[in-house]
């Protein structure tokens, strides 16, 4: 739980919440690696009929991070999605998520909610924390549209790879010192499907929310005259790495496909030893225990496979969803400082009204100095989590591929065990 | 055992020839001079041992020639060194330069061609594929390919080193010259006159024809040779799309070397950590080269017996020729039997046109039946002594040729026992160097 006041995005003269970079997620290495593997079986245990553990111990290890090492679990909310359910109305079929969380916040009523959520209400959040924190990095959601149509969107795999990206997106906010605090997730949380809907009406109605897209339209045509050389940095950053991610899924997306087609081609090598081994005397055991073994190395080349599939392509698509956040957390920060320029240039032209012009500007310029603040705050915290998240999927990459190939090893050195075990019991023959 | 007479002289004489002629040569010591002097040894091999045993062989280069063929057309060929080497001089010390010589594919084929007819109860080594067959895509299918042809040097010196470890083959004179003699081997062969037997054996052996009572061993060991031939067939068509499949997954891992490499230019605390381990990505799909290229030695060794399956039919089709000639003349002998029968008791037994015309247009005289009968009783001598033969030869052709093949299972379930075992140390090696890999990678990763 961080320290400190909770930020009221409402009032932008309130102080800039500098302990953010401060409250630095210090994540250790040997943790993390643990999080991953357990983190596996827990999302397995929750597929779509299945009870899972919902202690709060098991939930610890799920996207732990310590603000200070003495501490062992400063985490106070853990939240779980799973138990997709298709609903089919007159109008439309889709498919809805149990969200389930536990929590010692004093701000919860209860300790523990079960509620049901449909994609749309995880756009709703999303969107309604934009909205209040414009230059906050809300964790991306997984993709809205399916190229593909109807089919593919109620396909197992995608409601599976859906469902946890839905799981990870709110352990991200839970797991924000600020974000984790806002009403609309609270509200999201816990209320029942009717009280969800009910407030969601509330709030800024449709007509501000259009002055709010002109205003941001208009600063968009207009541009920003000085941006700070950090926010250029950042904005070159984000482009590259934008690249980097897509080029990453994408090479992964292809070495899961081969492995896939190698596999195919693989599982057709046993049956032949077998059949072969019909012909035989003498190599009828070789030829039997080849077959085995090769049927063994299919087993453990599809496990990998399905690792690669499940755990590292999620986070590296998650990172390519998270540089389109990005990109325009960026362009709000330049909408707010275009704002401000505008008014600023407005004044130094106007001779009239100058005191509420300035009242203006100053509260503008407050506005500028807290979203900027923000952002490098918030942007340094991504950064260390986007470090810590990538070096722990690749080094788990690692592993996983270091232990098929050491499951290999083991099946074929127990061919060699057997063909000497044969050959000493048979007689003589050269070891070489 | 029937008699009848021989139908194709030419088959017989042929059979009797090799039948005796070639073996004699082991344990002959009646050599003209020329042949003395080609000898590095005075005295001929004894019986039983192998020329490999008193000789190093090996096919050390290969290098492309040009020249002019039979149409007088420019043409680009390999040849292949032979050296040889006695193994007493060796041992001596005195450790000489070994003799030499350069020979074409074609005169292996040639020396082939000649082994196959003059022993035919021999299940004769094959040759190296001489096209690149099963291969996967990025493997050349071209003939001079350097690796192809450095595989194929691969296999003639394994098909010389069998052919001189062959207690028959071993022997033989034409072999001997093919590894001594450099001028003029190929009019040496061609005077054996084996070509004129190659063109009756090769038509004899496309023949269909039925046995009644083939030795049930060859049936099976025919049937076995076809089981062979279509499982390892199978296997190595899956083992050359295996190939292409594990080539793209390592290679596509060159392209993280890339990103990798690309993405630590804008990083900073993770810019060392994602460089090195990009080379580590590099190098992993590097290494795939290598792997396959063990991978093709494994795929030669069961290449050599899916071309021994064919050696090993042959022998069985000869077998059935042999057996098949020995019906015939049985066949042949009791029909002329029955005629003299019928003849000599004038009752007509079974339909022969002869019979039914002598009864439309008369019965012969006596004098005619007497001369007939003569005739018959010459043929049926001949007939009798033609089954003999025969049979001699379908039994000594079948004791040769079934000590050849129990040779044979014995050596191809040695060495495909050898060859899977060396398949499992190569996946081993493979694996190895995957831990290995990757355990660098994950080092620099956590470095990140």
């Amino acid at each position: 739980m961080m320290s400190g006041t909770v930020v009221d995005s409402s009032s932008p003269t309130a102080a800039a919440p500098d302990d953010i970079s401060g409250s630095v997620l210090e994540l250790d290495e040997d943790e993390d690696l643990e999080v991953f593997s357990k983190d596996t079986n827990f999302m397995d245990g929750s597929s779509l009929n299945t009870s899972m553990q919902t202690s709060p111990g098991s939930m610890v290890n799920q996207y732990k991070f310590e603000e200070e090492e003495e501490q062992s679990d400063t985490k106070d909310i853990f939240v779980t999605v799973d138990n997709p359910e298709s609903h089919v109305t007159a109008i439309e079929t889709f498919i809805t998520y149990r969200v389930l969380t536990k929590t010692t916040r004093s701000e919860f009523d209860s300790s523990e909610y079960e509620v049901r959520r449909r994609y749309q209400d995880f756009f709703w959040l999303k969107c309604k924390l934009e909205e209040a924190h414009p230059t906050l990095i809300v964790p991306p959601l997984p993709e809205k549209f399916v190229m593909k149509g109807m089919v593919e969107r109620f396909n197992n795999d995608f409601i599976e790879t859906r469902k946890k990206a839905l799981h990870k997106f709110l352990n991200r906010i839970a797991d924000h010192p600020i974000l984790s605090c806002s009403e609309d997730f609270k509200v999201f949380l816990t209320a029942q499907a009717w009280e969800l809907a009910s407030h969601k009406k509330q709030g800024p109605g449709f007509l501000s929310r259009m002055g709010d897209t002109v205003r941001a339209v208009a600063a968009t045509v207009r541009g920003v005259r000085n941006r700070p050389e950090e926010f250029n940095a950042i904005q070159d950053y984000v482009e590259a790495f934008s690249q980097k991610m897509t080029s990453m899924d994408k090479i992964t997306q292809r070495i899961i496909k081969e492995q896939k087609e190698y596999l195919e081609e693989m599982k057709e090598c046993g049956p032949i030893y077998t059949l072969w081994s019909g012909s035989e005397e003498e190599l009828v055991e070789p030829l039997k225990m080849m077959a085995s073994c090769l049927d063994r190395c299919c087993r453990d080349s599809e496990e990998h496979t399905q690792y690669l599939s499940s755990n590292l392509l999620p986070i590296l698509h998650e990172y390519v969803l998270s540089t389109e956040t990005l990109k325009a957390v960026l362009r709000r920060r330049d909408n707010i400082q275009a704002e401000f320029e505008a008014k600023n240039e407005a004044l130094a032209t106007k001779k009239t009204d100058s005191e509420a012009l300035k009242e203006e500007i100053d509260k503008l310029e407050d506005k500028l100095e807290w979203a900027n603040n923000t952002l490098k705050g918030d942007w340094s915290r991504w950064q260390k989590s986007m470090r810590s998240d990538l070096k722990a999927a690749f080094t788990y990459t690692a592993e996983k591929n270091m232990e098929y190939y050491e499951k290999c090893l083991a099946v074929w050195e127990s061919f060699l065990l057997s063909q000497r075990t044969e050959a000493s019991e048979g007689g003589d023959r050269d070891e070489s | 055992m029937k008699c009848a007479c021989a139908t194709n002289y030419n088959t017989v004489r042929m059979m009797a020839d090799t039948g005796s002629e070639e073996i004699a040569v082991i344990g002959n010591t009646d050599l003209t001079p020329s042949e003395l002097e080609n000898n590095i040894k005075n005295t001929m091999v004894e019986k039983g041992t192998t020329l490999l045993k008193r000789m190093e062989i090996s096919v050390a280069e290969a290098e492309k020639r040009t020249g002019k063929n039979a149409v007088s057309m420019q043409e680009t060929y390999t040849v292949y060194l032979i050296e040889t080497r006695a193994v007493d001089a060796a041992s001596e010390g005195a450790n000489p330069a070994p003799d030499s010589l350069w020979r074409r594919y074609s005169e292996f084929e040639l020396l082939r061609n000649y082994l196959l007819v003059t022993y035919p109860f021999v299940v004769v080594p094959p040759l190296p594929e001489k096209r690149a067959e099963f291969v996967w895509h990025k493997l050349s299918a071209d003939n001079m390919d350097p690796d192809f042809v450095e595989r194929r040097r691969v296999g003639l010196e394994n098909f010389l080193l069998r052919v001189a470890s062959h207690p028959v083959l071993s022997n033989d004179n034409i072999f001997y010259s093919f590894l001594t003699q450099e001028q003029s081997w190929k009019e040496v062969v061609f005077e054996t006159g084996f070509q004129a037997k190659a063109d009756s054996r090769l038509k004899a052996l496309n023949a269909t024809f039925r046995v009644k009572n083939p030795d049930k061993r060859f049936a099976e060991m025919k049937h076995y040779g076809d089981e062979l031939q279509s499982v390892i067939s199978q296997l190595l068509r899956v083992r050359a799309r295996v190939a292409d499949r594990l080539y793209g997954v390592y290679k596509v891992h060159g392209n993280y070397g890339r990103v990798f490499s690309e993405w630590s230019a804008i990083e900073k605390e993770m810019g060392d950590g994602l460089q090195s381990a990009g080379h580590h990505m590099d190098a992993y799909a590097a290494s795939v080269d290598d792997i396959l290229e063990e991978e093709e030695h494994y795929a030669d060794q069961l290449k050599e017996y899916l071309f021994y399956t064919e050696a090993l039919r042959a022998v069985c089709r000869k077998h059935e020729l042999c057996q098949f000639e020995l019906e015939m003349a049985a066949q042949d002998l009791t029909s002329k039997k029955q005629q003299r029968e019928e003849l000599a008791t004038g009752t007509v037994r079974t339909f022969s046109l002869k019979g039914m015309t002598s009864k439309l247009f008369g019965q012969e005289t006596p004098e005619q039946r007497e001369a007939k009968l003569k005739t018959l009783e010459t043929q049926i001598e001949d007939g009798e002594e033609m089954v003999k033969e025969k049979n001699a030869e379908c039994e000594e052709f079948v004791k040769n040729a079934w000590v050849d093949i129990e040779r044979f299972k014995e050596q191809k379930d040695r060495d495909l026992k050898e060859a899977l075992i060396s398949y499992a140390i190569m996946q081993i090696s493979m694996c190895k160097k995957g831990i290995q890999v990757w355990s660098n990678a994950k080092e620099c990763f956590s470095k990140m």
